[in-house]
């Protein structure tokens, strides 16, 4: 172990350790807005037709099955060796966490707040947007914090399919050059991120939700997260 | 030349069925793999867990540990530990048992908080001693979510054990490693598809665990 050369990163990656902190960002981050954008009018599908959630809970279930690597693996063939081989399967697992979490969410508005906001005019449209939605923001807040964290981690299986996995890459170099140091700072970077990414989210919780009680409050929905 | 193309091909080879590298020991290993690792994650999560469910209390300190734990990288974890400690199957279950251990924990002690504090306190007033609320009353109604909680654990582990052959261990993982350095596409996918298909094996399994061991009742209402 050569702490010296702790920074010291190989040019093979073609990027300073900013810059891959940068690229894993990215690669961690847009595949979890993705899934949000997709679970949200998913999840009110599933609100709205009760019968759909539980074959679409079986549908992500089955998909969240399949291997981090087998699934880049099988996209080689259609994407190539590229960021979106690798971001395009985070963003299915992230569907696993954040459908339950959201229909979990809307589902625990209460009728009665639901009957008031009906009696004072407020049309389906808005209801979701104004009521349902900020009330539900606690547990999709708490579905992003799962699904954020573990898609830090998986990037980096995207360096043994082409030295995709920015971080992750590092770890590659680690083992071939034989740099531990290398690996201990990937790893370290990586937990530095998913924990900042994690606070990030708290605190954007807190800002959102400045109703709630102050205290440490964790959403209901933290129960089915997988 | 599509997917099912290649794993046809892969699987009509006989080749592929023999040997120290065919399916069948691949597939043992993966499995043993699986098994340990997967044991101790439930060694782990489990009592603590339970425990900590059953009183209510270091729920915050468990999702901390959780979120920490989370947060390392498995892939990391594993290429340090033999970087640093040589060819051995410890660096591979330390990994794996770190990435199982966090679900299982956190989704035990929800599960236990989740359930319905009456039959708790009629068991508790019928005189059980804590020992007996815990697993006669508590565990049996938390029963499909602490399940649910395993299971998750269970298919992370199938799905990364496959990192095993990384570092030069064997499992399933070896087809898909082996075949990316080879170029041998048809290895890949048949190796992918074998890990695939276990994982779904994994969900059959909890589920027809769950349909065994969770009582009538409980099924129902849940």
């Amino acid at each position: 172990m050569n702490w010296d050369r702790l920074f010291d990163i190989p040019s093979d990656l073609q990027h300073s350790w900013l810059g891959l902190v940068g690229l894993h960002l990215r690669e961690a981050l847009l595949p979890v807005l993705a899934g949000l954008l997709v679970s949200l009018p998913l999840a009110q599908l599933c609100v709205r037709f009760r019968w759909l959630y539980p074959p679409v809970l079986w549908v992500t279930t089955i998909l969240y099955a399949i291997p981090s690597l087998a699934f880049f693996v099988l996209l080689i063939d259609y994407t190539g060796q590229t960021e979106l081989t690798v971001m395009i399967p985070l963003t299915v697992y992230s569907l696993v966490v954040l459908v339950p979490a959201i229909v979990d969410g809307v589902r625990s508005v209460p009728q009665e707040t639901l009957a008031a906001a009906t009696a004072m005019g407020l049309g389906p449209v808005r209801r979701y947007v104004q009521v349902q939605l900020p009330i539900a923001v606690p547990a999709i807040i708490a579905g992003l914090r799962v699904a954020t964290v573990s898609s830090i981690s998986l990037v980096s299986i995207g360096s043994i399919i082409g030295n995709q996995g920015a971080l992750g890459n590092l770890i590659n170099d680690a083992n071939i050059y034989n740099r531990p140091e290398l690996a201990v700072n990937a790893v370290l970077s990586m937990a530095l991120l998913a924990l900042l990414a994690d606070g990030t989210l708290v605190v954007v919780r807190l800002v959102l939700t400045p109703w709630m009680p102050r205290r440490v409050t964790r959403a209901r929905t933290s129960a089915k997260e997988v | 030349m599509n997917l099912f193309h290649f794993i046809d091909a892969f699987f009509s080879d006989n080749a592929h069925w023999h040997g120290y590298d065919g399916i069948p020991t691949r597939l043992a290993e993966h499995l043993g793999y699986t098994l340990e690792a997967l044991g101790l994650a439930v060694l782990i999560g489990l009592p603590v867990g339970l425990v900590t469910g059953h009183y209510g209390r270091g729920g915050n300190a468990l999702s901390l540990i959780a979120t920490a734990w989370r947060a390392l990288p498995t892939f990391g974890l594993l290429v340090l530990l033999t970087l640093l400690y040589g060819f051995g199957l410890i660096n591979v279950m330390v990994p794996l048992v770190v990435l199982a251990v966090p679900p299982i924990l956190v989704t035990t002690y929800e599960a236990m908080r989740s359930v319905d504090p009456s039959p708790v306190d009629a068991a508790r007033g019928m005189g059980m001693s804590e020992a007996g609320v815990l697993f006669q009353v508590e565990l049996p109604a938390a029963l499909p979510l602490v399940l649910s909680g395993i299971r998750s654990g269970a298919i992370q582990i199938v799905s990364t054990a496959t990192i095993a052959a990384y570092v030069g261990l064997g499992g399933l993982g070896r087809f898909i490693i082996d075949g990316l350095y080879q170029r041998d596409y048809e290895k890949v996918v048949g190796g992918a598809t074998l890990v695939a298909g276990m994982a779904l094996a994994t969900l059959a399994v909890f589920w027809a665990a769950g349909r065994f061991a969770v009582s009538p009742g409980v099924r129902r209402s849940g």
